[in-house]
């Protein structure tokens, strides 16, 4: 029988308890969702709220990408629960003091807020379908237009507006929830580790690279797998939004860690201990060198070059893919360092990675791949793709950016 | 709804965690149901008419009682009698994980300046004790020149200020009006958070009953006017437990008798813990 308990060893001295390390892999796959979903939303704000034409492309694509993931989010956390069936406790009765506790709401906020812009978005493509198509997917597409079937022009700016609004209003939805993540470590004072003012701006800014970089790739794989040009001024601009979110994100992290190595607090002597010993590999060479100055790096000189078609993309996804892989091994490092270093500041503990259980490595990439699923899913019933969307009304707003901005390229 | 082959519902509740949250969708409604349930036996912690009468037992009323616990350090003699005592009365995992007290040794070698710490999960004080569930500190300084050394017992602290509480998002765990720090098992979500909070990792998670758990002074026991466990088995009288409103309480003669010697484990951190210890040096926290 599988050992209820996986206990980690350590050198130095641990409180007895800490031997079984609470947070497991699942808790650094729910930060890591919740990054992807600011980021990608962030991108969706970007086109549909600060008018940025050269993001139409991903516009819509993006807003799925946050809303297949977001429904994700509490599964790491139910997984991870003690009581998975109690899980609704927080939300009938809040402990308002606990950073946990507004999690149901704002996670709950965000996702209704999602599939409200998302249904806007595709109301009129629900109401074309219900009318061309037959059988049970017209009847489907008729139910989920919900009665709302006109599509006239005034009953499209009525939709614009909403859809604006929710932009809007998920702009701190989003970033919100997120910095709210980076508060629930950075708000304890047991782990000198995690007790950072900085480390919700941390967690904002590597969430919107994250999300960044996750439509990056996403995007030029639709591309390839549609055999469909890559609309290069699309990347090009993601790849602006990368860099400069990066930039941020690598200072951020670069001050925190210099906060803590300087003020030099109790405990200093074990944390250097552990970063240049068991953390030298994950924290400095995956995570910044080859995480976030490797693509920095690359965009730079991309930039500056002005490298343009093939080599743009293959150069601009290769660093999203580092970006990608560096916010992980932060999170990781975040998660699973805070609780490797021991509260005695006395002991390291090394926490081991149990393949097959219910807190283990497969259910943790099966739940951090699974929203990939649900957004291919997404795709081929929503069809995002601008460029192609036959059933995209003209939606002109009065004082429009964007407008303008057509009129303007045309 | 009981199943007849399973009248506690044992098998059903398992089957739950481990549905988990499998599907999120599913799990929710799952989650509805089941903490809908769980609300409606939950106690009102806020809404207990505490000031009025006896509370939580008829015939004890926590208002009229200021637990607190005292350490003498420098008479404990390191024998665990405690630490299995508690362990038996509170049906703490016999294992070298899952502990509501534990005993740490501080050994000054001759020629070092930092102590030598270990406490009984230590696997070379397990291979001594032959078992994990029974515990001794092997005698593994006995060659060595040991300059100073001393024991020191510890446990939840019961703080004023408990970040465990804190951070609790249901308030599952809660503080008692007798400045006790409870866990409603039946309320727990077990997410952990209350774990990561306790500087002192004074708490510790069961994984089989998926709740967060710790020391609570052996709340079911002083409640009926005895001592916690580990009071009891302590031989030495290093552990001290008692009222502060009664001036004849063995914990206020401690506090007393060490007016200017009683110190708390990191003050620094405003929890305000309710364990008052008398010999530690700087290097306990």
């Amino acid at each position: 029988m599988e050992p209820l308990a996986h206990t980690a060893p350590y050198i130095g001295y641990v409180y007895p308890n800490e031997t079984v390390i609470p947070w497991t892999v699942l808790i650094v796959v729910y930060p890591y969702l919740t990054g992807l979903v600011a980021g990608a939303f962030t991108v969706s704000s970007l086109y549909h709220v600060f008018g940025m034409e050269q993001f139409k492309p991903v516009g819509r694509f993006a807003l799925l990408t946050a809303l297949a993931f977001m429904i994700f989010v509490p599964a790491p956390l139910l997984l991870h629960l003690g009581h998975p069936e109690r899980a609704f406790n927080p939300v009938w009765t809040p402990h308002w003091t606990s950073a946990i506790a507004v999690f149901g709401y704002a996670a709950g906020f965000y996702v209704l807020l999602l599939i409200l812009e998302v249904w806007f978005m595709y109301r009129p493509y629900l109401v074309q379908q219900a009318q061309q198509r037959p059988g049970f997917l017209g009847k489907l597409c008729h139910v989920a237009a919900l009665g709302s079937h006109d599509l006239a022009e005034k009953a499209m700016r009525y939709d614009e507006k909403w859809i604006f609004a929710l932009a809007v209003t998920g702009i701190p939805a989003a970033h919100g929830l997120h910095g709210y993540v980076g508060f629930v470590f950075g708000s304890l004072k047991s782990r000198e580790w995690w007790s950072s003012d900085l480390m919700p701006v941390v967690f904002l800014f590597s969430a919107v690279i994250s999300g960044v970089a996750l439509l990056i790739v996403l995007y030029v794989l639709s591309c390839k797998l549609r055999r469909v040009p890559i609309d290069l001024p699309c990347v090009k601009g993601l790849a602006y939004v990368l860099w400069g979110f990066a930039m941020f994100t690598l200072v951020l992290e670069g001050l925190e860690f210099a906060n803590i190595v300087y003020k030099a607090r109790e405990g200093i002597e074990i944390i250097l201990e552990y970063v240049t010993g068991p953390l030298i590999v994950p924290f400095f060479i995956l995570q910044f060198a080859l995480g976030a100055v490797t693509p920095l790096a690359l965009l730079t000189y991309m930039i500056w070059k002005g490298t343009t078609g093939r080599a743009l993309v293959v150069g601009v996804t290769t660093s999203a893919l580092l970006v990608l892989f560096s916010v992980w091994m932060m999170r990781w490092n975040v998660v699973i360092g805070g609780q490797e270093i021991a509260k005695t500041a006395k002991g390291i503990l090394e926490y081991q990675i149990v393949i097959l259980h219910r807190e283990g490595l497969v259910t943790a990439v099966s739940v951090a791949v699974a929203p990939l699923f649900l957004l291919w899913a997404m795709v081929r019933m929503l069809p995002p793709w601008m460029e192609t969307a036959s059933w995209e009304v003209a939606k002109p707003r009065a004082g429009d950016r964007r407008g303008a901005v057509d009129r303007r390229n045309a | 709804m009981t199943n007849p082959s399973d009248p506690s519902g044992k098998a059903r509740r398992e089957f739950l965690r481990r549905l988990g949250g499998a599907a999120v969708a599913c799990s929710g409604a799952l989650a509805g149901a089941g903490s809908l349930a769980t609300t409606r036996g939950a106690p009102q912690k806020e809404s207990r008419p505490a000031e009025s009468g006896s509370f939580p037992t008829k015939d004890y009323d926590w208002t009229k009682h200021r637990w607190a616990f005292g350490v003498d350090a420098t008479k404990c003699i390191g024998c665990l009698r405690c630490v299995e005592a508690c362990k038996k009365e509170n049906d703490v995992p016999l294992d070298a994980h899952h502990f509501n007290t534990w005993v740490e040794r501080y050994v000054y070698l001759e020629g070092e300046d930092k102590p030598r710490i270990d406490s009984q999960h230590d696997p070379v004080n397990i291979e001594a004790s032959g078992s994990q569930r029974e515990y001794r500190f092997a005698n593994r300084y006995k060659d060595a020149k040991v300059e100073k050394a001393f024991f020191v017992p510890k446990l939840c602290n019961q703080c004023s200020n408990p970040p465990c509480v804190q951070v609790c998002p249901t308030g599952a765990t809660f503080k008692t009006k007798d400045r006790v720090v409870l866990i409603d098992q039946k309320y727990c979500i077990g997410c952990q958070y209350c774990v990561q909070a306790c500087p002192y990792g004074a708490r510790w998670f069961n994984a089989k009953k998926g709740v967060s758990q710790k020391c609570y002074w052996c709340y079911h026991r002083i409640t009926k006017g005895l001592q916690p466990a580990c009071v009891e088995a302590c031989p030495v009288g290093a552990r001290i437990f008692g009222d502060r409103n009664d001036r004849q309480s063995p914990i206020k003669i401690f506090m007393r008798n060490n007016k200017y010697r009683v110190q708390v484990l990191r003050p620094e951190t405003g929890n305000e813990p309710n364990v008052f210890y008398v010999g530690l040096d700087s290097e306990v926290a």
